[in-house]
């Protein structure tokens, strides 16, 4: 009965159909298929300009596909209603590359907002959620009162990361969410994002460039190119398939030594 | 996926409640369930020797967590049955017990000191202007010297900017204030049979004061907000250290562009503002007062001394520069947020605006001799 106990036989949470995207004459996608399961974390790789972050705000309903789907906990999300809309907006939350921190609110008001937009909480319920969602996300709570402009690069992610957790989403959507932080705080990231998912167990889409997250943080890979997810799997499959890309972007001196790491320690999947 | 089961509290057997249902933040989006439920908790929190059954909770969350252990006093109640995957949520929220959060640091200061912060503020808002009028004064000193190294394309992008760009508008107002100004004297006149006074009235009152006005105005509202924008998002983007950076100065290459294509462009503005309230004026008082537009033509020069028209000329440089320099002073007070943006952007054209009101009064003091027959 427990919802935290995930079924066994995986249930999809998103299920991308058929979908093509055109920017005036030039096409992004095509025919592209992609199903996600739940409690999973699927990153999307792909060359630049193969449209993994269009991907990610189509599946967010910021951008709307030419043609095909997009299918939600079963719900196509171009043709929900408002109220499935809603639904699926306090199900789902998102890290933006750069945090994307309301700058004019503390970062107490900046992880209460989305509990205070469901107007019905009481500010004493929101006030103790708040700071355990910071503790979660390793922010002290002296830390609350700060304005984002006075936050480090990885202060600003793990707030940000708060803020897309405060209403404990099913779906958590990451673009490049260790872009632009040193080594030490995107390992810490990573492993924070790896123990939020165990404790918590909600399914993560992640985009990102950064081999080292990829491999540390991926229960599957779906590999853009072509217009087309050419193949979806655990870093293993993908490696064996025959794509120039994947020998560029694995196989390549930067893939080589982020995968030694994946051998040594192996603290992937 | 919509799992509506709402959550629910049932006393199953004397002293142990049973707590059922979905208990996910979403479920209590509808205000009345929490409500309910809050008011059953605090009844509920009176009795003592509760045993509570938690096993049946369909969906569970920290914030569903958070409801029922702030009912409890934030502690685990003595008999407590839970899911083994349950457990956590509370192992969670006894950490977050030991939390210290910090208490909101009340402000020491009193109505006085406020006071005198306010007034500090205000000197210190002061010095930078001094600061900003002193640089722009060096940079007009350096461009005197080199010509060469002024930043003219600067200075006429920004003249078609802000001068070119807001011909129609000016316009507009300009011919409306006419217009409604005619009208309104026309009418008082005519009770005196002073019909021909138009002239004079319509000519002193925009030549001398409503056209220079209205420019500044339209101008501090128009350019004077973009120009602090401008720095504002410049600042945001960290545009301006990187100029810095490079060695390039703000002042000869941001703000001194800005105050002379302002002090260039204003008194064109005004020439244009002032003729086309005249028409605005000559074309009602050729309907009301059946004034031929050749009269008034003739009449003007002959009722409005010469030095009006340079006296307006000069609020036009003035207004112009002074209107540049408190946009830009505030753009470069602006910090890097949103917020911040929006405020120094306020303030800019209000301020601008109020300054120019103030240098107005000063023209009207210095020149109350000059310009009268």
């Amino acid at each position: 009965m427990s919802l935290i106990i995930k079924p066994p036989n995986p249930e999809i949470v998103i299920n991308v159909q058929n979908l093509r995207t055109q920017f005036g004459r030039s096409t992004i996608h095509n025919h592209l298929n992609l199903k996600i399961s739940r409690g999973e974390i699927l990153s999307i790789v792909g060359g630049s300009g193969t449209g993994k972050t269009v991907l990610l705000r189509q599946m967010l309903r910021l951008e709307q596909p030419t043609q095909g789907s997009i299918t939600i906990f079963g719900v196509d999300i171009n043709q929900a209603t408002s109220e499935q809309i809603a639904y699926f907006r306090s199900r789902s939350g998102m890290l933006f590359q750069q945090g994307a921190l309301y700058s004019a609110l503390s970062v107490f008001d900046n992880v209460a907002q989305p509990m205070r937009e469901l107007r019905v909480l009481p500010e004493s319920l929101i006030k103790d959620a708040v700071y355990m969602k910071l503790d979660m996300a390793g922010i002290a709570p002296e830390h609350a009162a700060k304005m984002p402009s006075s936050l480090s690069g990885g202060m600003v992610k793990r707030v940000a990361l708060a803020r897309a957790l405060a209403l404990e989403p099913d779906v958590l959507f990451l673009d490049e969410p260790t872009a632009g932080l040193d080594p030490s705080a995107s390992e810490s990231f990573v492993s924070l994002i790896l123990a939020l998912h165990a404790e918590l167990g909600f399914t993560v889409v992640m985009v990102t460039h950064d081999l080292d997250t990829l491999v540390a943080l991926s229960s599957r890979i779906a590999v853009l190119a072509d217009k087309q997810v050419i193949t979806v799997g655990t870093i293993d499959e993908v490696i064996q398939y025959q794509h120039p890309f994947i020998q560029e972007f694995f196989l390549g001196a930067r893939g080589r030594r982020a995968l030694t790491v994946l051998d040594k320690n192996d603290y992937g999947k | 996926m919509f799992n509506t089961e709402t959550p629910a509290l049932t006393e199953t057997q004397a002293n142990s409640i049973t707590v059922s249902g979905c208990w996910q933040v979403h479920a209590f989006s509808d205000g009345k369930v929490l409500r309910d439920i809050s008011r059953t908790l605090s009844q509920l929190a009176q009795r003592d020797n509760l045993q509570w059954n938690l096993s049946q909770i369909g969906a569970f969350d920290h914030i569903g967590a958070q409801i029922l252990w702030n009912s409890w006093g934030k502690k685990k109640p003595a008999q407590l049955i839970l899911l083994p995957a349950q457990e956590g949520f509370f192992r969670r929220l006894e950490l977050a017990n030991q939390l210290a959060v910090p208490k909101p640091a009340k402000s020491r200061l009193t109505t006085v000191m406020q006071l005198g912060s306010v007034m500090l503020n205000f000197f210190s808002h002061l010095l930078a202007f001094t600061e900003l009028l002193g640089q722009l004064i060096l940079d007009l000193l350096t461009v005197i010297r080199h010509p060469g190294r002024a930043p003219w394309k600067e200075i006429s992008a920004n003249i078609f900017q802000m001068g070119f760009r807001a011909l129609g508008i000016t316009a507009l107002v300009g011919i409306l204030i006419g217009v409604v100004l005619s009208y309104l004297s026309a009418q008082q006149l005519r009770t005196f049979g002073g019909d021909i006074y138009i002239v004079n009235i319509l000519g002193m009152s925009i030549i001398r004061e409503l056209g220079p006005m209205l420019a500044a105005i339209l101008v501090a509202g128009r350019s004077g907000s973009s120009i602090t924008a401008q720095l504002g998002v410049m600042r945001v983007t960290e545009e301006l250290d990187a100029m810095l950076v490079m060695g390039i100065p703000h002042g000869l290459r941001l703000i001194f562009p800005k105050v002379i294509a302002l002090a260039i462009a204003m008194p064109l503005i005004v020439i244009w503002t002032d003729a086309m309230a005249l028409i605005g004026g000559m074309m009602s008082a050729n309907v009301i007062l059946d004034m031929s537009p050749r009269f008034f033509i003739q009449k003007l020069p002959e009722v409005v001394a010469m030095a009006n028209y340079y006296i307006g000329l000069g609020k036009g440089v003035i207004f112009g520069a002074a209107i540049g320099l408190v946009a830009c002073h505030f753009g470069l007070l602006i910090k890097p947020n949103t917020e911040s943006l929006g405020q120094g952007t306020t303030t800019s054209v209000v301020s601008a605006i109020t300054v120019v009101i103030i240098l107005d009064a000063v023209f009207a003091i210095v020149f109350s001799r000059v310009g009268y027959f």
